[in-house]
C-alpha cells in the first residue's frame, strides 16, 4: 500500500545541512497498525510528514497504492490527502471557531458530500468516539481527551485509507490516552490502516508492527 | 479553478469565523467601514449639495420647471397672449406665472438730499407680477421677511429684494450700491427706461436666489403701463408641471406648437448656467478625491485586520490545508469575511444616509451665504461607491490571506518560519 524507497530529508541551517532522514526504506500494507518509535530528534515525525504528503522529501520515492507521489503538484497532493488520509495531531489541531460537529464534517463537505448526509455521518462518527453529547461544543469547552477524540473522528469520518497519528497521546493523561489507544485498536480491527508516531513503548506494543528509527535511519522493524 | 463547492466551503468557514470573532473587534471594523462609507458619500454629497441647493432654490423660487423667455434678439416674448392661451390647454401644466421684467434703478434719498449730495441709487430688476399666480408657483410670499406680500390691487407698492438694502447687505463698492434707511413704508423712486415713479415699500423679500433678491416686485398691470407694453407681451413665463410630469414633456409640447420660434423654451436644467454645472462637476471631483483617501484608509484597515487574523491563524490555515482543504477555499473564506465587513458597513451607512442624513439636511439645510446646502446622494452613485468600497476591501482581504495561505503547509502547522 505504501512503499518508501531511499527517502531522504535535509534541512538548511545557515550554511549547514542537517540530514534528518538518511535513506529510509519502508513498507506498510493495508489494514496494518504501525508504530514508529525513536528518541527525540530521531526523525520519526519527519518520516510521518513525508509519507503523509504534508512535506516534500529531499530525495527518494513514496509510492501509495502503486502511485508515485514525488511529481504530484500541490493541489493534487491536497486532493490526495483529502481523499486518502486522515490525521491526528499531538495538539489535536482542531479549528477553534468550529464546533466538534463542524470540525468533523469539514472533510466530508470538502469532498462534495451532500450537507445532510455529511452531518449525519459526522454525528455517527462522533458517537463512535463517544462524544454524542459534545456535538455542538467548541474545542475550548472540551477536555484534552475529548478534543483528541474529535480529532480522531475528523481523521476517520471520510473513511481514509490511512490514518496518520503524530504522538496522539503526548498531551493526554493516562486515562484519556487509554481511551484514544482503545479507539485506535478498535478502528484497526475494523480494517483501518494506522501509522502512529509514539515514544511510549506500552502503546507501541498495541501496534502490529514497530518501526524503530534513530539518527534518520531505520534500526529495526519488529512485529508484535 | 474555483468551483461552487469551494465557494460553499469558503462561506462555511467565513460564517463560523465571523460568528466566533470578538464582538468588539467586529464592531470596530464595521464602524471603520461605516465611517469610510460616510466619507465616500457625504463629503462629495455636501460639496455638490452646496451648489445643488442653489440650483434647487432657483427652481423652486424662480424658474419653476419650465421657463419661457424672450429670444436673445427680442425685447420681450412676441405673441405672449397666444402662448398664455396655449398654456391653459396643455394638461401637464399645474400653474404658470407671466412676468414683466425690465432693468432699472431705485432711489431712496431723493426727498432729503441737497443738490450737492450723492443720490442713493441701487440698480436691479423691476419685475411685474400677478401676485396670486406668482405665489402659487414660487411661494414668493413665504420669503417676505418684513412687511407683507402684494395684493393684486396694490398699486404704487413694491416688494424690495434684500440685496438692494444696506441693512441686509452692508457692502458698498463703486460698482455696487445699496439703499440706506429704507424700510416698510419708505417711499422710493423707480426709474424704468425714461419713466420715474414713486412707490412705497410694502415688503422686503429675502432669499438666496439672486434673481429675487436683486429685484423689485410690483403688480404687473402697473409695470406694464410704466413701460408702455400695451400689447400685453411679457418678458418671461414660469411654468410648474403637475406632479409626475417630466418638464421635458412640457418643453417638447410647447416646441411642437412652435413656441420656440418666438421664445426660448427651457426646462430648469436647460436654464441652469454652465458655470453652475461646471461647479457641480468640479465639486464632485474634489469630493471624489477626498473620498478616495478614505477608501485607501479602509483598504489598509482591512488589509491589516485580515493580515493579523491570517498570521495568528496560520497554524489553523496549515491544518486546513493539511486535512485537504484547498488554499483557494481558505482565501475565499477571507474574501467573504472582508465582504461581510464592507457590506454590513455599507448597509448601516446607507440606512444612516437615507434615513437620517438626507432627511435631516433637507429639513435643516446648511446655511451657506449663497445657498442652503443639502446632502446630494443619488442612489446610482451611492451604490457605485458601495461597489468601490466592497471591491477595495475584497482585494485588501484577499492579498494578506493569499500571502499566508501560500506558505508551506507543514511549516504553518508547526509554526516554522
Amino acid at each position: 500500500m505504501i512503499e518508501v524507497k531511499q527517502l531522504k530529508r535535509s534541512f538548511k541551517d545557515g550554511d549547514r545541512q542537517i540530514d534528518v532522514l538518511k535513506g529510509i526504506d519502508f513498507k506498510a500494507e493495508s489494514g496494518e497498525f504501525i508504530a514508529i518509535m525513536g528518541r527525540s530528534g530521531a526523525g520519526k515525525s519527519t518520516l510521518l510528514y513525508q509519507i503523509s504528503l504534508l512535506d516534500y522529501p529531499t530525495s527518494g520515492e513514496i509510492i501509495i497504492d502503486n502511485m508515485p507521489t514525488q511529481d504530484m503538484h500541490a493541489e493534487a497532493r491536497t486532493n490526495f490527502r483529502l481523499t486518502h488520509f486522515g490525521y491526528v495531531f499531538q495538539d489535536y489541531a482542531l479549528l477553534p471557531e468550529l464546533t466538534a460537529l463542524d470540525n468533523v464534517v469539514l472533510p466530508l463537505l470538502m469532498q462534495g458530500i451532500e450537507k445532510a448526509k455529511a452531518y449525519k455521518r459526522a454525528t455517527e462518527t462522533l458517537m463512535i468516539v463517544g462524544l454524542e453529547h459534545r456535538l455542538n461544543n467548541i474545542p475550548s469547552k472540551m477536555s484534552g481527551g475529548e478534543q483528541q477524540r474529535v480529532s480522531i473522528a475528523r481523521g476517520i469520518v471520510h473513511h481514509p485509507k490511512i490514518l496518520f497519528a503524530d504522538e496522539p497521546t503526548a498531551n493526554l493523561d493516562n486515562e484519556s490516552s487509554e481511551v484514544v489507544m482503545k479507539l485506535f485498536q478498535q478502528l484497526n480491527k475494523e480494517g483501518q490502516t494506522i501509522i502512529m508516531v509514539t515514544h511510549e513503548p506500552e502503546y507501541a506494543k498495541l501496534a502490529d508492527k514497530v518501526v524503530k528509527i534513530d539518527d534518520g535511519k531505520i534500526l529495526s522493524i519488529t512485529k508484535n | 479553478m474555483i468551483s461552487p463547492l469551494d465557494i460553499r466551503i469558503g462561506f462555511f468557514l467565513a460564517v463560523r469565523q465571523i460568528k466566533r470573532a470578538s464582538l468588539w473587534t467586529t464592531g470596530l471594523i464595521v464602524f471603520v467601514m461605516v465611517l469610510t462609507f460616510l466619507n465616500l458619500v457625504v463629503v462629495s454629497g455636501i460639496l455638490v449639495g452646496l451648489i445643488q441647493g442653489a440650483v434647487d432654490a432657483t427652481r423652486t423660487s424662480y424658474t419653476s420647471d419650465v421657463t419661457i423667455s424672450s429670444l436673445p434678439d427680442k425685447a420681450y416674448i412676441e405673441n405672449s397672449t397666444n402662448i398664455i392661451a396655449l398654456l391653459d390647454t396643455i394638461p401637464g401644466i399645474a400653474h404658470y406665472t407671466p412676468r414683466y421684467r425690465e432693468g432699472g434703478t431705485v432711489e431712496s434719498n431723493y426727498k432729503d438730499r441737497k443738490d450737492t449730495d450723492k443720490p442713493n441709487i441701487a440698480s436691479g430688476q423691476i419685475v411685474g407680477i400677478d401676485p396670486n399666480k406668482e405665489d402659487a408657483i414660487t411661494h414668493l410670499s413665504e420669503h417676505v421677511v418684513e412687511g407683507s406680500y402684494l395684493n393684486a390691487s396694490d398699486y404704487d407698492q413694491v416688494l424690495v429684494g434684500h440685496y438692494l438694502l444696506k441693512q441686509y447687505l452692508p457692502i458698498e463698492t463703486p460698482a455696487f450700491t445699496t439703499l440706506e434707511h429704507v424700510g416698510i413704508g419708505t417711499k422710493i423712486r423707480l426709474r424704468v427706461g425714461g419713466v420715474i415713479h414713486e412707490v412705497t415699500v410694502k415688503g422686503i423679500v429675502k432669499t438666496k436666489v439672486d434673481e429675487i433678491s436683486m429685484s423689485v416686485f410690483m403688480v404687473d398691470s402697473q409695470l406694464k403701463n410704466m413701460i408702455g407694453r400695451g400689447d400685453n407681451n411679457v418678458d418671461e413665463i414660469a411654468i410648474e408641471a403637475k406632479p409626475g410630469i417630466n418638464p421635458t414633456q412640457i418643453r417638447d409640447t410647447l416646441n411642437m406648437y412652435g413656441v420656440n420660434q418666438v421664445a426660448k423654451v427651457q426646462t430648469f436644467e436647460d436654464a441652469q448656467p454652465k458655470f453652475l454645472k461646471d461647479m457641480i462637476k468640479t465639486f464632485a471631483t474634489l469630493g471624489a478625491m477626498l473620498s478616495s483617501i478614505g477608501l485607501v484608509v479602509a483598504a489598509i484597515t482591512i488589509f491589516i485586520v485580515i493580515f493579523i487574523n491570517a498570521v495568528t491563524r496560520r497554524k489553523y490555515i496549515g491544518i486546513l490545508k493539511g486535512i485537504g482543504i484547498h488554499g483557494h477555499v481558505i482565501e475565499i473564506s477571507y474574501v467573504f469575511q472582508s465582504m461581510f465587513y464592507a457590506i454590513i458597513g455599507s448597509v448601516i451607512g446607507l440606512l444612516f444616509v437615507y434615513l437620517v442624513l438626507v432627511p435631516y439636511f433637507a429639513a435643516n439645510p446648511i446655511d451657506f451665504p449663497f445657498s442652503d446646502g443639502i446632502l446630494v446622494a443619488p442612489i446610482g452613485e451611492t451604490f457605485f461607491r458601495v461597489g468601490l468600497l466592497v471591491l477595495s476591501t475584497l482585494i485588501s482581504g484577499y492579498i494578506p490571506a493569499r500571502m499566508i495561505v501560500r506558505k508551506n503547509t507543514l511549516d504553518s502547522i508547526l509554526g516554522r518560519n
